[in-house]
């Protein structure tokens, strides 16, 4: 039996990862990270448009603030949002996107005087300040009333990630690289670390930890069609699950990039239609303006995504020999612009699509692309049922998305709770209190457990393929769990993915090595993956309005009298074949933003009841203070400073607004 | 919309070896499959695994040319396998692990642990004036050309294959390679970085560096991102000599 011990247990080598083992290296822990794949190949790395942090450098980003990225951010969440953690987000985003900055992130900078962009389809002569020059600069995305996200070309998270690995190897963190956490060690009520296995020589070590972190991004692969990398199969929010005591928050959210290529699904970044792109049908109308006069192809995600294939239904798809697509046509921001700030997207058409960009249209159709839900946690990023579990990042449930992401602001997630979430860990590591005390016959309860699960599916009489189930879960998520969803669909997803997962304990592996084995990797995966797929199916399922990226057409509108509260599931039995879901209700009391309209998309909804007086309250707060700067009249709508680590308090000073 | 016309068979020569299994030794195995629309070889590896053959080992991640997971040697020459296509090969395709980097079975190598060895030795981090930035204050400037040339360098997605096509790598194992070079390149050019070349010599100035170089450059006609490695190695090499005339 081997156990390793150290203060601060990572899951995952990305962004979030990352950051958070460092902020708790440097407060003086141990740290060890877990990751599937060497860390500067995590899927943060696909990351391209960029990051949103409101500098407001840019003259199209004048103005910008704290202010305006929580409004666009709560509005993108369609009120789903935790607010207090959106004001933690956006008060430290500047910080984090500058300290990037210092670590030696090359973000594209601006240029001081006249420069050509395309705005609504037209040429526009906009004139950068001079004082300006040389800071970053920031694009315009979806979502936003600013252009606020800072960007390296499309290749943002590329450059990013190479600096925080490293940043992670000039700290002498260990990245033990092709490792997977299979169960997370736990007595009911405190974790103590996680079960991991070698994927090169199939050993099972335990790793025992004060402080144990879920960064393990998203769950794009329960998905047949996904923008997401092949690793991002969810297991860290599995594992979470079944502990039973850990709860996952709003894992119906599920959000679909509207330009994934068609038919393979890679990414083009939001960032084409940022820089001026636009959305063309068979007849090579630009049909968004006709459903979206406000935002057009830059209102949020899931609108533009339910608006094109809401168009394809209409039969105004073009055809390719794989099936209906739609055009994403970026000829008419030029070769240049393409070639210097479009450059994956220029790469990524010529090897997988044989099209120059530059002269040609993209075919496109939306994929599935973020997992808004997550292992839940408090603001400290700490589950509040399972002590010493913390999660950060796409993995997690802070909650500052709700129901949809805007683009720009996952990676920025990642960096800013990684941040934040660090710091937090080095406090609970620093407390006499939390020191652990196991006994290491629990550890191996928990060793022997899981070994016997491998065991089973390698010398067991199983019959049933994990490629066969995995196949037909992810064509049910597509089919049935997608953009638009039906009760009637839903059910049929829900009864079928449960018979998968029944079937998913007879799994057995044709190829017995115990070591390095591909197809059992696939097998244990999987039956992970079907408990997580149900919890999405029946989340959404039982959820009976639409919000966000959650469209059900047999309940199109937002209802915030009844549902305005975060989905939790728990699944306290292995034997159970669905979820345990509880509601926590959110707070429009509390609330800075009352839920309204977002700006974009449908303006039906149904009101709160206590929304008409907390709006009325918060006009009156304003009209009492209109003589009062931003930050009093902030404090008296909604305190939140308090929640932030002192290290990463304070204002963010701007070209316009020095201090 | 099926496509009517007739798809080709292929065949893979696949270089099988697990060493974790002391049993077996290193062969070819030869796997038949009918290639599809726009089939790559992400495609054709993960059906081959699924349908024919579940214990092949392979790697992939993004599989879409970002990451740097899937270098291997494809009919003899290292390239990233997730974005060939099939068309633009002929029906007999061979497959290889790459070159100089530990085998982990079959077509995956430890890239993982040759990089973060190359990234320590190098110190491949900005190391700056200051630890602790004032993060509440307005970033420091940089010129926007500047700021794109550095990006441009830093789009090493550490994939391997410059190393696995390096005559010098074949022979010294401390050789840090067109991948280390241009790191180092990459942070000569920036100034928030505080070493100069005098640091640098340190680290390249000798045949484990820079001087190890024999200039065949099969490096810059592999890299799949198209790095500039032929004129950052000569341009390196010219600052380490003048350094090393001192």
């Amino acid at each position: 039996m081997r156990i390793v011990y150290t203060d601060v247990l990572v899951i995952g080598g990305g962004l979030a990862g990352l950051r958070m083992g460092i902020g708790a290296k440097r407060r003086g822990h141990d740290v060890i990270i877990l990751s599937l794949v060497p860390a500067k190949r995590s899927h943060s790395k696909a990351a391209q448009g960029g990051m949103q942090a409101s500098l407001g450098n840019v003259i199209k980003g004048q103005g910008d603030n704290e202010d305006v990225h929580f409004e666009d951010t709560v509005r993108g969440s369609d009120w789903g949002a935790d607010q207090r953690v959106v004001r933690m987000f956006v008060n430290t985003a500047p910080k984090a996107v500058r300290e990037l900055a210092a670590w030696g992130v090359p973000w594209s900078r601006v240029r001081k005087g006249d420069r050509q962009v395309i705005i609504n389809g037209q040429k526009v002569t906009i004139t950068e300040r001079d004082e300006a020059h040389g800071l970053m600069a920031q694009r315009d995305f979806g979502g936003t009333k600013k252009w606020r996200t800072c960007y390296v070309s499309d290749g943002t998270g590329h450059a990013m990630i190479t600096v925080m690995a490293d940043q992670a190897i000039a700290a002498s963190i260990p990245v033990h690289e092709r490792t997977e956490a299979l169960a997370l060690i736990h007595d009911g009520g405190r974790c103590y670390g996680a079960v991991v296995r070698d994927l090169i020589t199939g050993e099972l070590i335990a790793y025992v930890a004060k402080a144990t972190a879920i960064a393990t991004g998203g769950a794009g692969v329960l998905y047949r069609v996904t923008t997401n990398a092949v690793i991002c199969e969810g297991i860290g929010h599995a594992i979470a699950l079944e502990t039973g005591v850990a709860a996952l928050g709003n894992m119906e959210a599920v959000q679909f990039h509207p330009t994934g290529i068609f038919p393979a699904g890679i990414l083009v970044t939001e960032g084409c239609r940022g820089d001026g792109g636009l959305l063309k049908d068979v007849d090579g109308h630009r049909f968004m303006p006709d459903y979206e006069p406000e935002k057009k192809e830059l209102a949020s995600r899931d609108v533009v995504s339910r608006r094109m294939e809401e168009h394809l239904a209409k039969g105004k798809g073009a055809k390719n020999r794989f099936g209906e697509h739609l055009w994403l046509d970026i000829t008419l921001l030029g070769e240049h612009h393409i070639k210097h700030n479009l450059r994956e997207v220029h790469e990524i058409c010529h090897y997988f699509l044989g099209v120059d960009p530059a002269k040609e249209w993209i075919p496109v159709r939306p994929a599935q692309h973020y997992t808004m839900g997550g292992v839940r946690t408090n603001s400290t990023g700490e589950s509040p049922t399972l002590k010493g579990l913390f999660a950060a990042g796409e993995a997690a449930c802070w909650d500052m998305h709700g129901f949809n992401r805007l683009g720009g602001n996952s990676v920025a997630e990642t960096v800013v709770a990684g941040m934040i979430v660090g710091e937090f860990i080095g406090d609970f590591c620093d407390r006499s209190e939390n020191t652990v005390n196991i006994p290491t016959a629990v550890v191996q309860g928990y060793l022997v457990r899981e070994q016997a699960k491998l065991d089973t599916m390698l010398n067991g009489r199983g019959t049933e393929s994990a490629v066969e189930l995995r196949v037909a879960m992810q064509q049910l998520m597509t089919a049935k769990v997608g953009i638009f969803r039906r009760g009637k669909d839903l059910e049929e997803a829900v009864d079928e993915l449960q018979r998968l997962l029944v079937r998913s304990r007879n799994i057995g592996v044709r190829y017995r090595a115990g070591g390095a084995n591909p197809e059992l990797v696939a097998a244990y995966r999987t039956q992970k993956m079907l408990k997580l797929a149900l919890t999405v199916a029946y989340g959404a399922l039982v959820r009976t309005e639409s919000r966000g990226a959650h469209y059900r057409e047999d309940y199109p509108r937002r209802n915030d009298a009844e549902w305005l509260k975060r989905t939790l599931a728990r699944w306290p039995n292995e034997q159970d074949t669905l979820p345990t879901l509880t509601y926590e209700a959110l707070d429009v009391k509390t609330m800075e933003l009352p839920p309204g309209w977002r700006g974009y998309g449908t303006r039906d909804y149904i009101d709160h009841l206590d929304t008409p007086a907390r709006q009325k309250e918060v006009d009156t707060i304003k009209a009492n203070l209109v003589s009062a700067d931003r930050f009093a009249v902030q404090q008296a709508l909604m305190p939140y400073e308090g929640l932030l680590p002192g290290r990463f308090r304070g204002r963010n000073e701007r070209i316009d607004e020095r201090f | 919309m099926a496509d009517e016309t007739a798809h080709r068979k292929l065949t893979l020569d696949i270089l099988r070896y697990n060493p974790q299994d002391p049993d077996t030794a290193p062969r070819m195995q030869r796997y038949e499959l009918e290639e599809a629309d726009s089939m790559t070889l992400f495609i054709a590896l993960n059906e081959i695994r699924e349908k024919q053959d579940a214990s092949l080992q392979f790697d992939f991640v993004c599989r879409a040319g970002i990451c740097g997971s899937c270098g291997m040697m494809i009919n003899g020459r290292p390239g990233l396998a997730c974005r060939t296509l099939t068309e633009q090969l002929g029906t007999e395709i061979t497959l290889a692990p790459l070159p100089v980097f530990e085998l982990i079975g079959d077509l995956s190598v430890n890239t993982g642990k040759w990089m973060r060895h190359m990234s320590e030795r190098l110190a491949t981090w900005v190391h700056m004036k200051t630890a602790d930035v004032d993060l509440t204050r307005i970033e420091e400037g940089m010129d926007p050309a500047l700021a794109e040339q550095i990006y441009l360098l830093d789009r090493c997605i550490e994939c391997g294959c410059c190393i696995a096509a390096c005559g010098t790598a074949r022979m010294r194992e401390d050789f840090v390679g067109a991948a280390g070079l241009n790191r180092l390149a990459r942070f000569r050019l920036d100034p928030r970085d505080t070493r100069d070349d005098a640091a640098y010599y340190e680290l390249i100035g000798d045949d484990s560096g820079v001087f190890g170089c024999m200039s065949l450059l099969a490096c810059h006609d592999v890299c799949p991102k198209d790095l500039p490695l032929q004129t950052q190695i000569a341009f390196l090499r010219r600052k380490m000599v003048v350094r090393g005339l001192k």
